[in-house]
């Protein structure tokens, strides 16, 4: 198969990317993938995370509403369009500002969308009662895998306790 | 402190191991190091790449009163980065206390070496908060334990920028959630040898974990020497992160003694005659490179771990590879060398070093 960029070269860098629920696949020769950013990580050349994200990015912006772009930070003045150059966020608002974009970028990077590790300690009352509700969650879903469902009922009543004062 | 005060400073530090060529803890004989870095930044505020002077200096001063309201903290070192001259940088880059990337901070970045010289925080480099501990040996947990206190420290007058679902926030999002980044420093030159080394790294990332040559890149390593760290930091609890890298880096230790075992079945009289010759090169010779006393000591660590050398020490080899790189060895002898002198005088006290 040939390189769907340049046409010469064998295609041996094949891609699939998934965006809202549409397949893009790319079959590119590795000069051609590298000009748009997609190194072997196995060569232990350190993966240019900035430009293989803003790569990934530029692709979902031209699949995506023009009403998603023209999305702006309040905070900093950041606009969506700048990150996907960037690769870098502006401020921690950016990511509230454009999280659907965030969810979708996150769960490529990462594989999840949900922090599962410590939360601040000293912003007490913001934090706190996040925090239990957190460790309750995690404590119902282990009552359940331990089909101590009394148990889970009674978690599940403190969560919804809890929930109401949030 | 002025930048006179803080380059002798850095003149006697020189004289002491650097945390991770101290070679005292858990299997340091082929584990150099562990290291955590988390990234932090100041609720609402933004991130360095996005903010002007004056918001980079008041980050550095919420910070710096952060530090003087800790008793532990303030015991460390503050620095400006306008108190550190190239050489300066250059020597902390090599004691593993700041990233490549900081090098080239200006006015509006500081640093916080810890007392121990086994925390460091970095101040506007990528995020306005690097926070950074270093152990000897296979000692990830401890180093998780330090970096973390030092959060908490700091977090008693600071808030973070921080979000339920998405966890820390941090300027790029390949660092959100844990804001954590595990790695061990890892000497493989059985695998490297056994030409096995690809083979592992691939099986590595497949367990979110990455696998890069230290000094060097592909087939150009220097000294053996390997990072093994995680790759995602969101979706997974710190201490998830750093069981695996447990895990997986007993497992790479594993790999790497079978394929000593191997070598020294079947091509013993080969090794041995690269272990002597390194030996050879660095006991008599008139000008030295760093990379290839990079080279040379990987295979006396080598030889010492397989029984071959039994006259040179760790803390030999440590402090030879610690002294020979190029800021460590001006900082040592108190003066700026071309690169021509210094390779005569690395020369030299490699010799000295090793000699009897």
């Amino acid at each position: 198969m040939l390189c769907q960029d340049c046409g010469k070269k064998e295609a041996v860098v094949h891609l699939t990317q998934v965006i809202n629920d549409e397949k893009l696949i790319l079959n590119l020769c590795r000069e051609c993938a590298e000009k748009r950013g997609f190194r072997n990580p196995l060569e232990g050349v350190p993966f240019p995370l900035a430009e293989f994200l803003a790569s990934m990015l530029s692709q979902t912006q031209t699949q995506m509403p023009d009403k998603q772009s023209n999305l702006v930070c309040s905070a900093c003045g950041m606009s969506f369009t700048d990150f996907t150059q960037s690769g870098r966020l502006g401020c921690g608002n950016c990511y509230l500002t454009f999280r659907s974009q965030m969810d979708d970028l996150l769960r490529k990077i990462h594989g999840s969308t949900q922090h599962r590790g410590k939360f601040p300690q000293a912003t007490g009352d913001v934090m706190k009662p996040l925090r239990e509700e957190r460790k309750l969650q995690e404590e119902l879903k282990k009552a359940i895998e331990e089909e101590d469902f009394e148990k889970a009922a009674q978690i599940r009543d403190k969560l919804k306790t809890l929930t109401k004062k949030i | 402190m002025d930048a006179k005060i803080s380059g002798i400073m850095f003149e006697e530090m020189a004289k002491k191991p650097a945390v991770w060529l101290s070679g005292e803890g858990v299997n340091s004989q082929v584990v150099l190091s562990s290291r955590v870095r988390l990234a932090r930044n100041i609720a609402n505020t933004p991130f360095p790449a996005r903010s002007d002077s004056d918001v980079k200096e008041r980050i550095i001063s919420f910070v710096k009163t952060a530090v003087e309201k800790s008793p532990e903290l303030s015991r460390g070192t503050f620095l400006s980065c306008s108190q550190l001259d190239d050489l300066d940088r250059s020597f902390l880059v090599e004691r593993h206390l700041v990233s490549v990337e900081f090098t080239a901070c200006h006015d509006f970045s500081a640093l916080l070496i810890g007392e121990e010289e086994n925390v460091s925080v970095m101040v506007n480099e990528e995020d306005h908060l690097r926070i950074q501990a270093l152990v000897s040996g296979l000692e990830i947990r401890e180093a998780f334990r330090l970096a973390d206190h030092v959060d908490d420290e700091l977090s008693k007058s600071l808030q973070f920028a921080f979000d339920s679902s998405f966890g820390y926030l941090t300027s790029c999002p390949t660092n959100t959630g844990t804001g954590m980044r595990a790695s061990v420093l890892i000497h493989l030159p059985g695998l490297a040898l056994t030409r096995e080394i690809e083979k592992v790294i691939s099986q590595i990332s497949k367990l979110g974990l990455v696998v890069r040559g230290f000094y060097g890149e592909g087939s150009d390593v220097w000294g053996n020497l390997f990072q093994v760290s995680n790759q995602t930091t969101l979706g997974r609890s710190e201490e998830d992160i750093v069981e695996s890298l447990e895990r997986v880096t007993q497992q790479i230790i594993e790999y790497e003694e079978n394929a000593r075992k191997r070598l020294f079945n079947e091509a013993k009289d080969q090794i041995e005659d690269k272990i002597w010759r390194a030996y050879g090169i660095l006991r008599y010779a008139r000008a030295l490179t760093s990379e290839e006393v990079l080279n040379m000591l990987s295979a006396i660590r080598l030889g010492m771990g397989m029984g071959v050398i039994t006259t040179v020490s760790l803390s030999q080899i440590n402090e030879v590879l610690a002294l020979s790189q190029p800021a460590h060895l001006q900082k040592y002898f108190k003066k700026r060398m071309e690169p021509g002198e210094r390779d005569r005088v690395r020369a030299e006290l490699v010799r000295s070093k090793l000699g009897d």
